[in-house]
C-alpha cells in the first residue's frame, strides 16, 4: 500500500546487457532505492517500439516496488527515433524469435546478478511483447510469473509460421513453467476472443496455473492512454490485477 | 508486424523526411498498427533509403477508402499523362 510519509526514491538510467550473438543491446532500468531486497520484472515492448510508454511503465513497475528493465528489442535495426526504427522493423515483419528470446534471457540474467534483486522474476509485455513474454518463459528457464497482456500470435494457424517465427507460442504450453495472467480486450481482433480460448484451452489441458481476465468494451492496447483505444475502467482494473498477480507470485 | 501483412517495392524518387530531402529506393507497405491514425490498423506506407537508416522514411497512415482512392488516383493522373503524350 502507498502511503503519503513513505520514504521513496528511484534510479533509473539506459543500461545495455549481451543479447543474442553477444550483441549489445541497449536496456532501460528502474530500480527503488534500498537495499532491497526486490523482485525483478522484464518489460518487453510493444511493435510501435522501444518508446516514451515503454519508459513511463518501466518507472512504473519501479514505483510499485520492482527492479525493472525493457530491452530494446529493435537493437539491430540501427537507431532514430522510435517511430523510426519500428517502422524498419514492421517493414521487415518483426523480429526473429529466437533472437528476441535470446535478448530477453540476457535481460533476465542481468536482474538476476544483482545483489538487491530477490531472485524472483517476471516478465510483462504487451502486444508483440505480450506473445513474447509468453515464448520467453515457455523456452527459457528463470521466469516465476508472465503478464501477457493482449499478445496477439500466440496462436497461429501453419500459413502464418515463418523462418523468423517457426513455431506458434502456444505450441511450448508444455514447457511453461510458472502461472500467467492474460488480460484481454473482447473487441480486439489480435488476439481475437477465439484465439484467447484456444490458449486457454492449452494452459487447462497442460495443467498450468494461469488467469485471465476478457475485458468488454476494450479493444487492442486498452492502457495506452495516448491512443483512442485507451479504456480507463479497464485499464485501472488491468494494473490492479497486475499488482496482485504480481505480488502473489513475485514476493520473497 | 502484428498482422505480419506487409509488402515492400523497389521504387526510384525522392522523399522529403525530417531531415530534408533524400533519394528514396523503397516503398514498405503494410496493414498493420499505425504510430499516430487513431485506428488500430491502417494502410501505412514508409518511403524509405535504408542505407541512409531508420530516419530516412516518409510516412503516410490511410484509411482503407483513402488508399483505395490514392492508387485510383494515381492510376489516373498517369494514364492522362500518358495520352497526352508526356510520358
Amino acid at each position: 500500500m502507498y502511503t503519503t510519509d513513505q520514504y521513496e526514491g528511484m534510479l533509473a538510467e539506459t543500461v545495455a546487457v549481451r543479447g543474442a550473438n553477444g550483441d549489445r543491446v541497449l536496456a532501460y532500468c528502474a530500480r527503488p532505492l534500498g537495499a532491497g531486497p526486490f523482485p525483478g520484472m522484464v518489460l518487453i515492448h510493444h511493435m510501435p517500439g522501444w518508446d516514451e510508454w515503454y519508459r513511463e511503465a518501466t518507472r512504473k513497475f519501479a514505483h510499485h516496488g520492482y527492479v525493472a528493465i525493457s530491452p530494446n528489442l529493435y537493437e539491430r535495426h540501427g537507431h532514430g527515433t522510435p517511430e523510426d526504427v519500428a517502422a524498419a522493423v514492421r517493414a521487415d515483419g518483426g523480429v526473429p524469435d529466437a533472437q528476441a528470446v535470446a535478448d530477453l534471457e540476457a535481460a533476465m540474467r542481468y536482474l538476476r546478478a544483482l545483489p538487491y534483486v530477490n531472485g524472483k522474476i517476471g516478465v510483462f509485455g504487451t502486444c508483440s511483447g505480450g506473445r513474447q513474454a509468453v515464448l520467453v518463459a515457455s523456452r527459457t528457464a528463470g521466469f516465476d510469473a508472465v503478464v501477457d497482456c493482449w499478445g496477439g500470435g500466440v496462436v497461429m494457424p501453419a500459413d502464418q509460421l515463418t523462418p523468423q517465427r517457426p513455431v506458434a507460442p502456444i505450441d511450448y504450453t508444455a514447457n511453461l513453467e510458472c502461472p500467467v495472467l492474460g488480460l484481454f480486450g473482447a473487441e480486439d481482433h489480435s488476439p481475437t476472443t477465439e484465439e484467447v480460448a484456444l490458449h486457454e484451452e492449452a494452459l487447462k489441458k497442460h495443467g498450468k496455473e494461469y488467469e485471465f481476465h476478457m475485458y468488454e468494451g476494450a479493444g487492442h492496447g486498452f492502457f495506452y492512454y495516448h491512443r483512442p483505444n485507451y479504456r480507463q475502467a479497464q485499464a485501472v482494473d488491468g494494473w490492479q490485477k497486475i499488482w496482485s498477480f504480481l505480488g502473489r507470485n513475485l514476493a520473497s | 508486424m502484428c498482422t505480419m501483412i506487409v509488402q515492400k517495392v523497389d521504387l526510384e524518387g525522392f522523399g522529403k523526411g525530417a531531415g530534408g530531402w533524400f533519394d528514396m529506393n523503397q516503398a514498405n507497405v503494410s496493414w498493420d498498427h499505425p504510430f499516430h491514425a487513431p485506428e488500430e490498423h491502417a494502410l501505412n506506407i514508409d518511403f524509405v533509403n535504408e542505407a541512409y537508416g531508420p530516419g530516412a522514411r516518409v510516412a503516410v497512415e490511410l484509411s482503407v477508402e483513402g488508399a483505395r482512392q490514392l492508387v485510383e488516383t494515381i492510376q489516373s493522373v498517369l494514364g492522362e499523362a500518358e495520352e497526352k503524350g508526356l510520358i
